[in-house]
């Protein structure tokens, strides 16, 4: 804001705190419970919020597992990270490479029925996974990729969104550079390592941060087509610890979701300059 | 270094069912080390026929040969050429010497002679200090010339021009000028240029070729086709202020058009009776407008002349050496 009065300073700043506390308590929370211990957190109402001493046997228990006081098992976390982190990366890996070659084919190549092509893969942005999960699922059963991390990750790498973000920055970029590359003598290929993927990089960046947080949280596609604990995702993790048999290790759930949140927390924190820049300027 | 030749060249687009033709059969040879400048008004199909050189738009009819090859079918980097484009073209994200020097890394030459080839480019256009930036960093003169190190590190056979100057202010337009012209002297490269500003065609050229709607109407030395125009549209076309031109000339026949250039009326006792409509003052010179019967034309004199009143009538001469005669159905010389 250019203008300077301060009462105006303030009430924005009254709005901005609101809006922090409220994304910023709930982790918090999570946080608290995630270092008490399950008494502490059951026996006191309102739960304390300070931190409690028992940081380390919970987080050590949500992430390599063990047993609860009553005798029931905890999975461990560490695996089901693991699998979370290669299907993301899979998930969020293959569809820039498949969205920066099919943005790349359909800007710069003049084949047959070309504009069909690109209607094709714009209609689909209207058909996210949920719509089309009936026939997706019977696709990969029969492929015999239940319990794998391509029946994991490949239903969902197919993505209009990217591709067609890709188109759009690919007809930002002036024509003189692709002549420019012709007279130079790069072929189309070359062209595409040289000079495409470069100037393309922030919007890379930005996608690879969107498409893993997507990668990451998805619960509903793991669901179906994992029946095998040591394929389970993470989130689906947290979840199968609440639904437990006698009754619910909050502190653990809570650590757990610590531990959840922390890869896309990271991803979000390490690529934030390139992401931002990516969303707010196109350099040219 | 090498000849150029076109031989009825013709350009058509096709969109469905519908052709439209936009090089009209140009023909034209260009001697080794030439500086020819093609210009024209904006669409008369300069430019097209300039990247037809390069390459970059196919051929529909006729040949271009570049020395004794004729490159109808090659690829642009087959050719042998060089282009500096209008916005420069260069690659946003490579450094000065990373811009110059990735036509000859394609080309797999080892990189002891692409530093060295670089580095005599940039001496010679005065880029030493300016090899590690990136284009953004530099002022538009400078990328400028970046453009055309680019050009030279790759050693063509032809360098081409489009528009190279149009995005630099007057001044640095100018400037730039004398140095293509110097740079033309010292590497003596086949070169064509494209432009619409008259100026830069005059002062640039060896020979030019002036088009117009898809036709090349004159191909000559900026003096031929300053004093001796083959049509109407040169006439009309080159000269600030252009040459008049009258349809109902004293000692005219019909269906003659008489040319003559405004510093080519001397106002004096005799000659033709003028009805002056307005005074221009332009510093060294003074433009009068007048009107012979129902046409308007301009008589440019010197400032220290004195100024003829407005609505006042004066007599000019037409020298008769000066006068050019043109078929008005055709606009051909005659």
């Amino acid at each position: 804001m250019i203008e300077k009065r301060p009462g105006l300073t303030f009430f924005s700043h009254v709005v901005l705190l609101i809006g922090v506390f409220i994304v910023g308590f709930p982790l918090y929370v999570t946080f608290i419970g995630s270092t008490q211990t399950l008494e502490q957190i059951s026996q006191s109402f309102p739960m304390s919020l300070m931190p409690g001493g028992n940081a380390i046997e919970t987080y050590k228990a949500a992430l390599f597992g063990g047993f609860t006081s009553a005798g029931s098992q905890i999975p461990a976390a560490g695996p089901m990270l693991w699998v979370s982190l290669v299907s993301a990366l899979i998930i969020t890996i293959g569809k820039i490479t498949i969205s920066l070659l099919s943005a790349f084919a359909i800007v710069y190549f003049r084949f047959p029925m070309r504009n069909v092509v690109f209607w094709m893969i714009f209609v689909t942005l209207m058909l996210p996974v949920e719509v089309r999960i009936g026939p997706t699922y019977e696709v990969v059963a029969n492929l015999g990729m239940l319990n794998t991390y391509a029946g994991l990750t490949v239903p969902l790498i197919a993505s209009a969104t990217a591709t067609f973000l890709f188109r759009q920055f690919f007809l930002t970029v002036p024509d003189e550079l692709v002549e420019a590359a012709r007279i130079d003598g790069a072929g189309p290929m070359r062209f595409f390592k040289d000079i495409l993927l470069p100037l393309s990089s922030t919007s890379i960046a930005a996608l690879f941060v969107i498409q893993f947080i997507y990668g990451w949280n998805q619960y509903l596609w793991p669901l179906l087509v994992t029946t095998d604990e040591s394929m389970y995702p993470v989130v689906m993790g947290i979840k199968r610890l609440i639904s437990g048999e006698s009754y619910t290790e909050w502190n653990v759930v809570m650590a757990m979701a610590i531990l959840a949140m922390l890869p896309p927390a990271l991803v979000v924190m390490l690529m934030q300059r390139w992401f931002v820049k990516g969303l707010v300027d196109t350099e040219k | 270094m090498s000849s150029i030749s076109l031989r009825n060249v013709v350009k058509r687009y096709r969109t469905g069912k519908t052709e439209l033709q936009v090089i009209h059969g140009v023909s034209a040879e260009v001697a080794q080390g030439e500086f020819i400048v093609i210009v024209g008004p904006s669409g008369c199909g300069k430019s097209t026929l300039l990247r037809m050189v390069a390459g970059l738009e196919d051929i529909s009819g006729g040949d271009i040969a570049i020395g004794d090859r004729v490159v109808n079918t090659l690829e642009p980097a087959e050719r042998d050429i060089a282009m500096v484009f209008q916005n420069y073209a260069l690659y946003p994200h490579m450094s000065v010497f990373e811009n110059m020097a990735y036509g000859l890394k394609i080309k797999k030459m080892p990189s002891a002679e692409i530093q060295q080839r670089v580095d005599k480019a940039a001496a010679i256009l005065e880029l030493g200090h300016l090899l590690q930036r990136k284009p953004r960093e530099l002022s538009g003169g400078q990328r400028q010339r970046v453009a055309m190190g680019r050009a030279i590190v790759r050693q063509p056979k032809v360098f081409l021009f489009d528009e190279p100057l149009s995005n630099l202010d007057a001044k640095l337009r100018a400037q730039t000028r004398l140095e293509i012209q110097k740079l033309h002297r010292e590497l003596g490269i086949t070169s064509l240029f494209v432009t619409h500003d008259q100026v830069e065609a005059m002062t640039l050229a060896q020979r030019m070729i002036v088009m117009n709607g898809g036709k090349m109407e004159q191909f000559g030395t900026p003096e031929e086709v300053y004093s001796k125009p083959a049509t109407t549209f040169v006439a009309s076309f080159m000269g600030s202020p252009p040459m008049n031109l009258l349809k109902n000339a004293p000692g005219g026949k019909a269906g003659q058009i008489l040319g003559i250039r405004p510093e080519h009326l001397d106002i004096g006792d005799a000659g033709w009776a003028l009805q002056v409509e307005t005074v221009e003052l332009l510093g060294a010179e003074r433009l009068v407008h007048v009107k012979l019967g129902s046409e308007g034309l301009i008589i440019r004199t010197h400032e220290d002349q004195p100024a003829p009143k407005v609505g006042s009538t004066i007599h000019a001469q037409p020298r008769e050496d000066r006068m050019h005669w043109f078929d008005a159905a055709s606009g051909q010389r005659l």
